[in-house]
Protein backbone atom coordinates (compact mmCIF):
# COMPACT_ATOMS: atom_id res chain seq x y z
CA UNK A 1 0.00 0.00 0.00
CA UNK A 2 1.31 3.43 -0.87
CA UNK A 3 0.66 6.02 1.77
CA UNK A 4 0.08 9.54 0.62
CA UNK A 5 0.59 11.98 3.41
CA UNK A 6 -0.92 15.38 2.84
CA UNK A 7 0.90 18.28 4.44
CA UNK A 8 -0.67 19.62 7.59
CA UNK A 9 -1.02 23.36 7.26
CA UNK A 10 -2.43 24.37 10.60
CA UNK A 11 0.31 25.20 13.06
CA UNK A 12 -1.95 25.29 16.13
CA UNK A 13 -3.55 21.87 15.49
CA UNK A 14 -7.19 21.98 16.58
CA UNK A 15 -8.96 18.67 17.40
CA UNK A 16 -8.72 16.56 14.27
CA UNK A 17 -11.97 14.67 14.56
CA UNK A 18 -15.22 16.10 15.76
CA UNK A 19 -17.12 13.14 17.16
CA UNK A 20 -18.45 12.36 20.61
CA UNK A 21 -15.61 10.93 22.64
CA UNK A 22 -15.72 8.76 25.72
CA UNK A 23 -15.03 10.60 28.98
CA UNK A 24 -11.45 10.47 30.20
CA UNK A 25 -10.34 7.03 31.31
CA UNK A 26 -9.01 8.34 34.56
CA UNK A 27 -11.62 10.27 36.50
CA UNK A 28 -12.28 10.64 40.18
CA UNK A 29 -15.21 8.23 40.38
CA UNK A 30 -13.58 5.54 38.21
CA UNK A 31 -10.29 5.54 40.05
CA UNK A 32 -6.79 4.86 38.78
CA UNK A 33 -6.81 2.09 36.16
CA UNK A 34 -5.16 -1.17 37.15
CA UNK A 35 -2.99 -2.94 34.63
CA UNK A 36 -4.48 -6.30 33.64
CA UNK A 37 -2.37 -7.36 30.68
CA UNK A 38 1.22 -6.46 29.87
CA UNK A 39 2.39 -7.17 26.34
CA UNK A 40 6.16 -7.10 25.85
CA UNK A 41 7.94 -7.21 22.51
CA UNK A 42 5.29 -9.45 20.96
CA UNK A 43 6.16 -10.82 17.54
CA UNK A 44 3.81 -13.00 15.54
CA UNK A 45 4.50 -15.18 12.53
CA UNK A 46 2.26 -16.76 9.90
CA UNK A 47 4.81 -19.38 8.82
CA UNK A 48 7.68 -17.00 7.97
CA UNK A 49 5.71 -13.78 7.50
CA UNK A 50 6.11 -11.46 10.46
CA UNK A 51 2.64 -10.03 11.15
CA UNK A 52 3.41 -8.32 14.47
CA UNK A 53 6.74 -6.59 14.78
CA UNK A 54 7.48 -6.20 18.45
CA UNK A 55 4.35 -4.86 20.10
CA UNK A 56 4.54 -3.55 23.67
CA UNK A 57 1.34 -2.39 25.27
CA UNK A 58 -0.61 -2.44 28.53
CA UNK A 59 -4.31 -3.20 28.85
CA UNK A 60 -6.25 -1.96 31.86
CA UNK A 61 -8.88 -3.66 33.97
CA UNK A 62 -12.39 -2.19 33.86
CA UNK A 63 -11.48 -0.13 30.84
CA UNK A 64 -12.17 -0.52 27.12
CA UNK A 65 -9.20 -0.50 24.79
CA UNK A 66 -9.72 -0.34 21.05
CA UNK A 67 -7.31 -1.44 18.33
CA UNK A 68 -7.67 0.55 15.12
CA UNK A 69 -5.78 0.60 11.86
CA UNK A 70 -6.16 -0.26 8.18
CA UNK A 71 -6.90 -3.83 7.06
CA UNK A 72 -3.91 -6.10 7.44
CA UNK A 73 -2.26 -3.95 10.12
CA UNK A 74 -2.31 -6.84 12.59
CA UNK A 75 -4.99 -5.66 15.02
CA UNK A 76 -7.05 -8.87 14.75
CA UNK A 77 -3.86 -10.91 14.94
CA UNK A 78 -2.96 -9.14 18.17
CA UNK A 79 -6.41 -9.90 19.59
CA UNK A 80 -6.09 -13.56 18.59
CA UNK A 81 -2.84 -13.83 20.53
CA UNK A 82 -4.53 -12.76 23.75
CA UNK A 83 -6.58 -15.97 24.08
CA UNK A 84 -4.14 -18.01 21.99
CA UNK A 85 -6.88 -18.98 19.56
CA UNK A 86 -4.19 -18.79 16.85
CA UNK A 87 -2.71 -21.96 18.35
CA UNK A 88 -5.43 -23.96 16.54
CA UNK A 89 -3.52 -23.44 13.33
CA UNK A 90 -0.18 -25.04 12.66
CA UNK A 91 2.37 -22.61 11.30
CA UNK A 92 1.24 -19.69 13.45
CA UNK A 93 3.44 -18.74 16.39
CA UNK A 94 4.10 -15.90 18.75
CA UNK A 95 7.24 -14.82 20.61
CA UNK A 96 7.69 -12.32 23.38
CA UNK A 97 5.63 -12.04 26.55
CA UNK A 98 1.96 -11.56 27.26
CA UNK A 99 1.49 -11.27 31.03
CA UNK A 100 -2.05 -11.64 32.31
CA UNK A 101 -2.01 -10.79 36.03
CA UNK A 102 1.73 -11.35 35.86
CA UNK A 103 1.54 -14.81 34.29
CA UNK A 104 2.97 -15.35 30.82
CA UNK A 105 0.25 -16.93 28.70
CA UNK A 106 2.70 -17.67 25.88
CA UNK A 107 4.75 -19.91 28.16
CA UNK A 108 4.74 -23.59 27.20
CA UNK A 109 2.53 -25.78 29.37
CA UNK A 110 -0.31 -23.27 29.61
CA UNK A 111 -3.68 -25.00 29.90
CA UNK A 112 -5.37 -23.35 26.95
CA UNK A 113 -8.87 -24.39 27.99
CA UNK A 114 -8.53 -22.77 31.40
CA UNK A 115 -6.91 -19.72 29.82
CA UNK A 116 -9.79 -19.32 27.39
CA UNK A 117 -12.29 -19.65 30.20
CA UNK A 118 -10.72 -16.51 31.70
CA UNK A 119 -10.54 -14.67 28.39
CA UNK A 120 -13.78 -14.64 26.39
CA UNK A 121 -14.02 -13.75 22.72
CA UNK A 122 -16.74 -12.55 20.37
CA UNK A 123 -16.20 -12.76 16.65
CA UNK A 124 -16.93 -10.59 13.65
CA UNK A 125 -19.61 -12.88 12.29
CA UNK A 126 -22.19 -14.01 14.85
CA UNK A 127 -21.46 -17.68 15.63
CA UNK A 128 -24.40 -19.18 17.49
CA UNK A 129 -23.96 -22.92 17.97
CA UNK A 130 -26.47 -25.13 16.15
CA UNK A 131 -28.53 -25.69 19.29
CA UNK A 132 -31.26 -23.93 21.25
CA UNK A 133 -30.88 -20.39 22.61
CA UNK A 134 -30.84 -21.82 26.12
CA UNK A 135 -28.20 -24.43 25.32
CA UNK A 136 -26.03 -21.85 23.58
CA UNK A 137 -25.59 -20.15 26.96
CA UNK A 138 -25.70 -23.28 29.12
CA UNK A 139 -23.03 -24.98 26.99
CA UNK A 140 -20.19 -22.84 28.34
CA UNK A 141 -21.43 -22.88 31.94
CA UNK A 142 -21.68 -26.69 31.93
CA UNK A 143 -18.03 -26.89 30.91
CA UNK A 144 -16.91 -25.52 34.26
CA UNK A 145 -19.68 -25.91 36.77
CA UNK A 146 -22.09 -28.60 37.85
CA UNK A 147 -25.28 -26.75 38.66
CA UNK A 148 -28.80 -27.83 39.52
CA UNK A 149 -31.38 -27.21 36.80
CA UNK A 150 -32.69 -24.27 38.82
CA UNK A 151 -29.30 -22.62 39.26
CA UNK A 152 -28.49 -23.17 35.61
CA UNK A 153 -31.75 -21.52 34.59
CA UNK A 154 -30.86 -18.57 36.78
CA UNK A 155 -27.38 -18.26 35.29
CA UNK A 156 -28.72 -18.42 31.73
CA UNK A 157 -31.27 -15.73 32.53
CA UNK A 158 -28.63 -13.58 34.18
CA UNK A 159 -26.30 -13.81 31.17
CA UNK A 160 -29.11 -13.03 28.73
CA UNK A 161 -30.23 -10.08 30.85
CA UNK A 162 -26.71 -8.66 30.97
CA UNK A 163 -26.54 -8.95 27.20
CA UNK A 164 -29.86 -7.09 26.95
CA UNK A 165 -31.43 -10.03 25.13
CA UNK A 166 -33.62 -11.61 27.80
CA UNK A 167 -36.83 -9.72 27.01
CA UNK A 168 -36.61 -10.66 23.35
CA UNK A 169 -35.96 -14.38 23.83
CA UNK A 170 -37.46 -15.36 27.20
CA UNK A 171 -40.47 -16.97 25.50
CA UNK A 172 -38.49 -18.95 22.94
CA UNK A 173 -35.47 -20.30 24.78
CA UNK A 174 -36.01 -23.72 23.18
CA UNK A 175 -35.79 -22.34 19.65
CA UNK A 176 -32.59 -22.63 17.63
CA UNK A 177 -30.05 -19.88 18.14
CA UNK A 178 -29.86 -19.66 14.37
CA UNK A 179 -33.46 -18.42 14.23
CA UNK A 180 -32.50 -15.05 15.74
CA UNK A 181 -31.69 -11.92 13.74
CA UNK A 182 -28.03 -10.96 13.18
CA UNK A 183 -27.99 -8.40 15.98
CA UNK A 184 -29.69 -10.79 18.39
CA UNK A 185 -27.26 -13.55 17.41
CA UNK A 186 -24.33 -11.27 18.21
CA UNK A 187 -25.79 -10.39 21.62
CA UNK A 188 -26.38 -14.11 22.17
CA UNK A 189 -22.66 -14.66 21.51
CA UNK A 190 -21.76 -11.91 23.99
CA UNK A 191 -24.11 -13.48 26.55
CA UNK A 192 -22.46 -16.85 25.92
CA UNK A 193 -19.02 -15.33 26.45
CA UNK A 194 -19.89 -13.58 29.73
CA UNK A 195 -21.89 -16.54 31.07
CA UNK A 196 -18.65 -18.33 31.95
CA UNK A 197 -17.52 -15.26 33.95
CA UNK A 198 -14.32 -14.36 32.14
CA UNK A 199 -12.00 -11.58 33.32
CA UNK A 200 -11.19 -10.25 29.88
CA UNK A 201 -13.53 -9.85 26.92
CA UNK A 202 -12.11 -9.72 23.38
CA UNK A 203 -14.38 -8.32 20.68
CA UNK A 204 -13.22 -8.78 17.08
CA UNK A 205 -15.15 -6.25 14.98
CA UNK A 206 -18.35 -7.23 16.78
CA UNK A 207 -20.55 -4.77 14.91
CA UNK A 208 -19.25 -4.97 11.36
CA UNK A 209 -22.05 -7.37 10.32
CA UNK A 210 -24.78 -5.46 12.17
CA UNK A 211 -27.15 -2.65 11.24
CA UNK A 212 -26.82 0.74 13.03
CA UNK A 213 -29.56 -0.01 15.56
CA UNK A 214 -28.04 -3.33 16.59
CA UNK A 215 -24.63 -1.66 16.66
CA UNK A 216 -25.97 0.91 19.09
CA UNK A 217 -27.32 -1.81 21.36
CA UNK A 218 -23.98 -3.64 21.36
CA UNK A 219 -22.15 -0.39 22.14
CA UNK A 220 -24.49 0.30 25.04
CA UNK A 221 -23.75 -3.20 26.19
CA UNK A 222 -19.99 -2.57 26.03
CA UNK A 223 -20.42 0.61 28.07
CA UNK A 224 -22.39 -1.38 30.62
CA UNK A 225 -19.97 -4.32 30.77
CA UNK A 226 -16.82 -2.29 31.21
CA UNK A 227 -17.56 -1.79 34.87
CA UNK A 228 -16.67 -5.47 35.35
CA UNK A 229 -14.31 -6.52 32.62
CA UNK A 230 -11.14 -5.64 30.83
CA UNK A 231 -12.53 -5.19 27.31
CA UNK A 232 -10.55 -5.10 24.09
CA UNK A 233 -12.30 -4.22 20.85
CA UNK A 234 -10.97 -4.36 17.31
CA UNK A 235 -12.86 -2.01 15.04
CA UNK A 236 -12.78 -0.45 11.60
CA UNK A 237 -15.22 2.17 12.73
CA UNK A 238 -13.37 5.21 14.10
CA UNK A 239 -16.50 6.71 15.60
CA UNK A 240 -17.06 3.47 17.45
CA UNK A 241 -13.55 3.52 18.87
CA UNK A 242 -14.00 7.16 19.89
CA UNK A 243 -17.42 6.58 21.45
CA UNK A 244 -16.83 3.42 23.36
CA UNK A 245 -13.18 3.08 24.35
CA UNK A 246 -11.04 4.61 27.05
CA UNK A 247 -7.77 3.79 25.33
CA UNK A 248 -6.95 3.48 21.66
CA UNK A 249 -4.04 1.76 19.96
CA UNK A 250 -3.35 2.69 16.36
CA UNK A 251 -1.50 0.01 14.43
CA UNK A 252 0.03 0.06 11.00
CA UNK A 253 1.85 -2.70 9.09
CA UNK A 254 2.26 -4.90 12.15
CA UNK A 255 3.65 -2.16 14.38
CA UNK A 256 2.07 -0.14 17.14
CA UNK A 257 2.22 3.46 15.98
CA UNK A 258 0.56 5.16 18.90
CA UNK A 259 -1.18 4.19 22.10
CA UNK A 260 -2.86 6.65 24.42
CA UNK A 261 -6.12 7.64 26.00
CA UNK A 262 -8.80 7.75 23.36
CA UNK A 263 -9.35 11.44 23.87
CA UNK A 264 -5.72 12.26 23.14
CA UNK A 265 -5.58 9.97 20.10
CA UNK A 266 -8.64 11.53 18.52
CA UNK A 267 -7.97 15.15 19.42
CA UNK A 268 -4.22 15.57 19.51
CA UNK A 269 -2.47 12.55 18.04
CA UNK A 270 1.30 12.74 18.36
CA UNK A 271 2.06 10.83 15.16
CA UNK A 272 1.36 12.11 11.67
CA UNK A 273 0.28 8.59 10.56
CA UNK A 274 -2.35 8.41 13.30
CA UNK A 275 -3.77 11.77 12.36
CA UNK A 276 -3.89 10.86 8.67
CA UNK A 277 -5.71 7.65 9.45
CA UNK A 278 -8.33 9.01 11.79
CA UNK A 279 -9.08 11.92 9.50
CA UNK A 280 -9.54 9.50 6.63
CA UNK A 281 -6.56 10.53 4.49
CA UNK A 282 -5.54 6.94 4.10
CA UNK A 283 -6.63 3.48 5.12
CA UNK B 1 -16.05 -13.10 -41.75
CA UNK B 2 -15.96 -10.38 -39.13
CA UNK B 3 -14.64 -11.35 -35.69
CA UNK B 4 -18.09 -10.79 -34.25
CA UNK B 5 -19.78 -13.17 -36.70
CA UNK B 6 -17.07 -15.74 -36.24
CA UNK B 7 -17.66 -15.63 -32.52
CA UNK B 8 -21.38 -16.07 -33.03
CA UNK B 9 -20.93 -19.07 -35.32
CA UNK B 10 -18.48 -20.65 -32.86
CA UNK B 11 -20.98 -20.10 -30.10
CA UNK B 12 -23.78 -21.80 -32.06
CA UNK B 13 -21.56 -24.78 -32.91
CA UNK B 14 -20.33 -25.31 -29.34
CA UNK B 15 -23.81 -24.87 -27.93
CA UNK B 16 -25.11 -27.44 -30.45
CA UNK B 17 -22.41 -29.92 -29.44
CA UNK B 18 -23.29 -29.49 -25.77
CA UNK B 19 -26.96 -30.11 -26.45
CA UNK B 20 -26.16 -33.16 -28.59
CA UNK B 21 -23.89 -34.68 -25.91
CA UNK B 22 -26.46 -34.08 -23.17
CA UNK B 23 -29.21 -35.53 -25.36
CA UNK B 24 -27.13 -38.63 -26.09
CA UNK B 25 -26.45 -39.23 -22.40
CA UNK B 26 -30.11 -38.78 -21.50
CA UNK B 27 -31.19 -41.00 -24.38
CA UNK B 28 -29.06 -43.88 -23.12
CA UNK B 29 -30.37 -43.37 -19.59
CA UNK B 30 -33.99 -43.40 -20.74
CA UNK B 31 -33.39 -46.46 -22.94
CA UNK B 32 -32.07 -48.34 -19.93
CA UNK B 33 -34.89 -47.20 -17.65
CA UNK B 34 -37.43 -47.91 -20.38
CA UNK B 35 -36.16 -51.45 -20.95
CA UNK B 36 -36.18 -52.02 -17.19
CA UNK B 37 -39.77 -50.84 -16.87
CA UNK B 38 -41.05 -52.69 -19.93
CA UNK B 39 -39.44 -55.98 -18.91
CA UNK B 40 -39.49 -55.59 -15.16
CA UNK B 41 -43.02 -54.37 -14.47
CA UNK B 42 -44.71 -57.59 -15.68
CA UNK B 43 -42.48 -59.53 -13.27
CA UNK B 44 -43.58 -57.47 -10.29
CA UNK B 45 -46.15 -59.25 -8.17
CA UNK B 46 -46.64 -60.21 -4.57
CA UNK B 47 -44.91 -63.57 -5.02
CA UNK B 48 -41.69 -61.70 -5.81
CA UNK B 49 -41.61 -60.59 -2.18
CA UNK B 50 -42.91 -63.76 -0.55
CA UNK B 51 -41.37 -66.76 -2.32
CA UNK B 52 -37.78 -67.91 -2.61
CA UNK B 53 -35.84 -68.30 -5.85
CA UNK B 54 -37.27 -71.30 -7.72
CA UNK B 55 -35.70 -74.15 -9.64
CA UNK B 56 -35.98 -73.69 -13.42
CA UNK B 57 -39.57 -74.10 -14.62
CA UNK B 58 -41.06 -73.63 -11.16
CA UNK B 59 -42.97 -70.71 -9.74
CA UNK B 60 -41.05 -68.50 -7.26
CA UNK B 61 -39.89 -65.09 -6.13
CA UNK B 62 -36.84 -63.26 -4.84
CA UNK B 63 -37.51 -62.96 -1.12
CA UNK B 64 -34.32 -64.77 -0.07
CA UNK B 65 -32.24 -62.57 -2.38
CA UNK B 66 -33.92 -59.40 -1.15
CA UNK B 67 -33.33 -60.51 2.43
CA UNK B 68 -29.68 -61.38 1.77
CA UNK B 69 -29.01 -58.06 0.07
CA UNK B 70 -30.73 -56.11 2.84
CA UNK B 71 -28.88 -57.94 5.63
CA UNK B 72 -25.44 -57.64 4.02
CA UNK B 73 -26.01 -53.99 3.13
CA UNK B 74 -27.13 -53.28 6.70
CA UNK B 75 -24.14 -55.03 8.30
CA UNK B 76 -21.73 -53.39 5.85
CA UNK B 77 -23.19 -49.98 6.68
CA UNK B 78 -23.00 -50.65 10.41
CA UNK B 79 -19.32 -51.62 10.12
CA UNK B 80 -18.29 -49.07 7.54
CA UNK B 81 -20.05 -45.94 8.83
CA UNK B 82 -18.34 -45.59 12.23
CA UNK B 83 -14.93 -46.36 10.73
CA UNK B 84 -15.54 -43.88 7.93
CA UNK B 85 -16.91 -41.10 10.13
CA UNK B 86 -14.12 -41.45 12.69
CA UNK B 87 -11.44 -41.43 9.97
CA UNK B 88 -13.08 -38.44 8.32
CA UNK B 89 -13.14 -36.71 11.72
CA UNK B 90 -9.44 -37.40 12.18
CA UNK B 91 -8.66 -35.91 8.77
CA UNK B 92 -10.82 -32.81 9.23
CA UNK B 93 -10.33 -32.08 12.93
CA UNK B 94 -7.20 -33.66 14.32
CA UNK B 95 -4.88 -34.35 11.41
CA UNK B 96 -4.30 -30.74 10.38
CA UNK B 97 -0.64 -30.12 9.93
CA UNK B 98 0.35 -33.73 10.63
CA UNK B 99 2.26 -35.79 8.11
CA UNK B 100 -0.09 -38.75 8.57
CA UNK B 101 -3.25 -37.00 7.36
CA UNK B 102 -2.19 -36.41 3.73
CA UNK B 103 -1.01 -40.05 3.56
CA UNK B 104 -4.35 -41.32 4.91
CA UNK B 105 -6.22 -39.07 2.51
CA UNK B 106 -4.17 -40.33 -0.45
CA UNK B 107 -4.65 -43.99 0.45
CA UNK B 108 -8.36 -43.37 0.97
CA UNK B 109 -8.60 -41.86 -2.50
CA UNK B 110 -6.96 -44.98 -3.94
CA UNK B 111 -9.44 -47.15 -2.06
CA UNK B 112 -12.27 -44.96 -3.32
CA UNK B 113 -11.39 -45.73 -6.93
CA UNK B 114 -10.22 -49.33 -6.44
CA UNK B 115 -12.11 -51.79 -8.68
CA UNK B 116 -14.64 -53.56 -6.49
CA UNK B 117 -13.62 -56.96 -7.85
CA UNK B 118 -10.16 -56.46 -6.35
CA UNK B 119 -11.77 -55.90 -2.97
CA UNK B 120 -13.83 -59.09 -3.51
CA UNK B 121 -10.65 -61.03 -4.24
CA UNK B 122 -8.96 -59.60 -1.16
CA UNK B 123 -11.80 -60.66 1.13
CA UNK B 124 -11.89 -64.05 -0.62
CA UNK B 125 -8.24 -64.57 0.32
CA UNK B 126 -8.59 -63.09 3.79
CA UNK B 127 -11.86 -64.67 4.88
CA UNK B 128 -13.36 -67.21 2.50
CA UNK B 129 -10.19 -69.27 2.07
CA UNK B 130 -9.55 -69.32 5.83
CA UNK B 131 -13.12 -70.16 6.76
CA UNK B 132 -13.23 -72.80 4.03
CA UNK B 133 -16.53 -71.61 2.57
CA UNK B 134 -18.42 -68.61 1.23
CA UNK B 135 -20.48 -66.65 3.75
CA UNK B 136 -22.74 -63.69 4.26
CA UNK B 137 -20.18 -62.29 6.73
CA UNK B 138 -17.51 -62.21 4.03
CA UNK B 139 -19.95 -60.48 1.68
CA UNK B 140 -20.78 -57.87 4.32
CA UNK B 141 -17.09 -57.22 5.03
CA UNK B 142 -16.36 -56.77 1.32
CA UNK B 143 -19.21 -54.27 1.06
CA UNK B 144 -18.05 -52.51 4.26
CA UNK B 145 -14.65 -51.96 2.65
CA UNK B 146 -16.49 -50.19 -0.17
CA UNK B 147 -18.47 -48.06 2.28
CA UNK B 148 -15.47 -46.78 4.25
CA UNK B 149 -13.73 -44.60 1.63
CA UNK B 150 -17.00 -42.98 0.52
CA UNK B 151 -17.94 -42.09 4.09
CA UNK B 152 -14.40 -40.90 4.93
CA UNK B 153 -14.41 -38.55 1.98
CA UNK B 154 -17.90 -37.11 2.52
CA UNK B 155 -17.43 -36.80 6.31
CA UNK B 156 -14.18 -34.91 5.87
CA UNK B 157 -15.69 -32.65 3.22
CA UNK B 158 -18.77 -31.91 5.30
CA UNK B 159 -16.73 -31.19 8.44
CA UNK B 160 -14.48 -28.89 6.42
CA UNK B 161 -17.57 -26.97 5.32
CA UNK B 162 -18.32 -26.05 8.94
CA UNK B 163 -17.25 -22.40 9.20
CA UNK B 164 -13.92 -21.93 10.97
CA UNK B 165 -15.57 -19.20 13.03
CA UNK B 166 -17.98 -21.66 14.62
CA UNK B 167 -15.14 -23.96 15.63
CA UNK B 168 -13.10 -21.02 16.95
CA UNK B 169 -16.08 -19.76 18.93
CA UNK B 170 -16.37 -23.13 20.64
CA UNK B 171 -12.63 -23.24 21.39
CA UNK B 172 -12.77 -19.64 22.63
CA UNK B 173 -15.03 -20.77 25.46
CA UNK B 174 -12.31 -23.15 26.56
CA UNK B 175 -14.10 -26.21 25.23
CA UNK B 176 -11.96 -29.37 25.00
CA UNK B 177 -11.35 -30.51 21.43
CA UNK B 178 -13.46 -33.68 21.58
CA UNK B 179 -16.40 -31.70 22.90
CA UNK B 180 -16.05 -29.11 20.15
CA UNK B 181 -16.27 -31.95 17.63
CA UNK B 182 -19.15 -33.83 19.22
CA UNK B 183 -21.28 -30.92 20.41
CA UNK B 184 -20.67 -28.32 17.73
CA UNK B 185 -19.13 -29.44 14.45
CA UNK B 186 -20.99 -32.77 14.25
CA UNK B 187 -24.25 -30.95 14.89
CA UNK B 188 -23.49 -28.50 12.14
CA UNK B 189 -22.43 -31.19 9.66
CA UNK B 190 -24.67 -34.12 10.57
CA UNK B 191 -27.07 -33.85 7.65
CA UNK B 192 -24.29 -33.72 5.09
CA UNK B 193 -22.57 -36.67 6.73
CA UNK B 194 -25.79 -38.70 6.69
CA UNK B 195 -26.15 -37.86 3.00
CA UNK B 196 -22.70 -39.37 2.47
CA UNK B 197 -23.69 -42.55 4.29
CA UNK B 198 -26.79 -42.85 2.15
CA UNK B 199 -24.81 -42.44 -1.04
CA UNK B 200 -22.47 -45.17 0.18
CA UNK B 201 -25.44 -47.47 0.80
CA UNK B 202 -26.73 -46.72 -2.69
CA UNK B 203 -23.33 -47.59 -4.07
CA UNK B 204 -23.04 -51.01 -2.39
CA UNK B 205 -26.68 -52.00 -2.91
CA UNK B 206 -25.97 -52.85 -6.53
CA UNK B 207 -22.42 -54.21 -6.25
CA UNK B 208 -22.01 -57.65 -7.81
CA UNK B 209 -18.29 -58.28 -8.23
CA UNK B 210 -17.27 -58.32 -4.55
CA UNK B 211 -20.16 -60.66 -3.70
CA UNK B 212 -19.25 -63.26 -6.35
CA UNK B 213 -16.12 -64.10 -4.35
CA UNK B 214 -17.62 -63.79 -0.90
CA UNK B 215 -21.34 -64.36 -0.33
CA UNK B 216 -21.69 -66.26 -3.61
CA UNK B 217 -25.34 -67.24 -3.82
CA UNK B 218 -27.82 -69.66 -2.33
CA UNK B 219 -30.69 -71.45 -4.06
CA UNK B 220 -32.51 -71.74 -0.78
CA UNK B 221 -33.74 -69.41 1.90
CA UNK B 222 -31.00 -69.04 4.48
CA UNK B 223 -30.59 -66.69 7.40
CA UNK B 224 -27.29 -68.23 8.50
CA UNK B 225 -24.68 -65.48 8.21
CA UNK B 226 -21.79 -67.96 8.13
CA UNK B 227 -23.24 -69.70 5.09
CA UNK B 228 -23.50 -68.51 1.49
CA UNK B 229 -26.48 -66.24 1.07
CA UNK B 230 -28.63 -65.24 -1.88
CA UNK B 231 -28.47 -61.60 -2.93
CA UNK B 232 -30.08 -59.56 -5.68
CA UNK B 233 -27.04 -58.66 -7.81
CA UNK B 234 -25.67 -62.20 -8.05
CA UNK B 235 -29.16 -63.69 -8.58
CA UNK B 236 -29.74 -61.19 -11.38
CA UNK B 237 -26.39 -62.14 -12.88
CA UNK B 238 -27.12 -65.87 -12.71
CA UNK B 239 -30.77 -65.73 -13.78
CA UNK B 240 -30.22 -63.28 -16.62
CA UNK B 241 -27.48 -65.51 -18.09
CA UNK B 242 -29.67 -68.61 -17.88
CA UNK B 243 -31.73 -70.09 -20.74
CA UNK B 244 -34.97 -70.26 -18.74
CA UNK B 245 -37.60 -67.58 -19.51
CA UNK B 246 -39.08 -67.58 -15.98
CA UNK B 247 -35.59 -67.03 -14.47
CA UNK B 248 -34.97 -64.22 -16.94
CA UNK B 249 -38.27 -62.65 -15.96
CA UNK B 250 -37.25 -62.73 -12.27
CA UNK B 251 -33.89 -61.17 -13.19
CA UNK B 252 -35.72 -58.24 -14.80
CA UNK B 253 -37.90 -57.88 -11.73
CA UNK B 254 -34.85 -57.87 -9.45
CA UNK B 255 -33.07 -55.34 -11.64
CA UNK B 256 -36.07 -53.02 -11.47
CA UNK B 257 -36.22 -53.42 -7.68
CA UNK B 258 -32.55 -52.54 -7.17
CA UNK B 259 -32.68 -49.58 -9.53
CA UNK B 260 -35.79 -48.28 -7.83
CA UNK B 261 -34.27 -48.71 -4.36
CA UNK B 262 -31.10 -46.84 -5.39
CA UNK B 263 -33.20 -44.10 -6.98
CA UNK B 264 -35.17 -43.66 -3.75
CA UNK B 265 -31.95 -43.58 -1.69
CA UNK B 266 -30.45 -40.96 -3.98
CA UNK B 267 -33.54 -38.78 -3.89
CA UNK B 268 -33.63 -39.06 -0.12
CA UNK B 269 -29.94 -38.14 0.10
CA UNK B 270 -30.60 -35.10 -2.12
CA UNK B 271 -33.52 -34.02 0.04
CA UNK B 272 -31.44 -34.39 3.18
CA UNK B 273 -28.65 -32.32 1.64
CA UNK B 274 -30.94 -29.52 0.48
CA UNK B 275 -32.73 -29.53 3.81
CA UNK B 276 -29.42 -29.09 5.63
CA UNK B 277 -28.58 -26.24 3.26
CA UNK B 278 -31.71 -24.38 4.31
CA UNK B 279 -31.15 -24.56 8.03
CA UNK B 280 -27.69 -22.97 7.83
Amino acid sequence: MTVEVAPVQTPTRPPVLSVPIAPRAHTAERGVPETKVVIKDLRFYYKTFEALKGISLDLYDRRVTSFIGPSGCGKSTLLRVLNRIYALYPGQRATGEVLVDGEDILAPGQDLNLLRARIGMVFQKPTPFPMSIYDNIAFGIRLYERLSAQDLDARVEQALRRAALWDEVKDKLKQSGLSLSGGQQQRLCIARAIAVKPEILLLDEPCSALDPLSTQRVEELIAELKSDYCIVIVTHNMQQAARSSDYTAFMYLGALVEFDETESIFTHPRERQTEDYITGRFG
Amino acid sequence: MSPYNRRRVTNVIVLGLCFAATGLALLVLFLILGALLVNGLPALNLDLFTEATPAPGNHGGLVNAIYGSAVMTAIATLIGTPVGILSGTYLAEYGRGSALAPAVRFINDILLSAPSIVIGLFVYQAMVVRMGHFSAWAGAVALAILVVPVVVRTSEDMLNLVPAGLREAAFALGTPHWKVVVMVTYRAAIQGMMTGVMLAVARIAGETAPLLFTALNNQFSSTDLSAPIANLPVVIFQFAMSAYPDWQRLAWGGALLITFAILVLNIFARLLASWSGETK
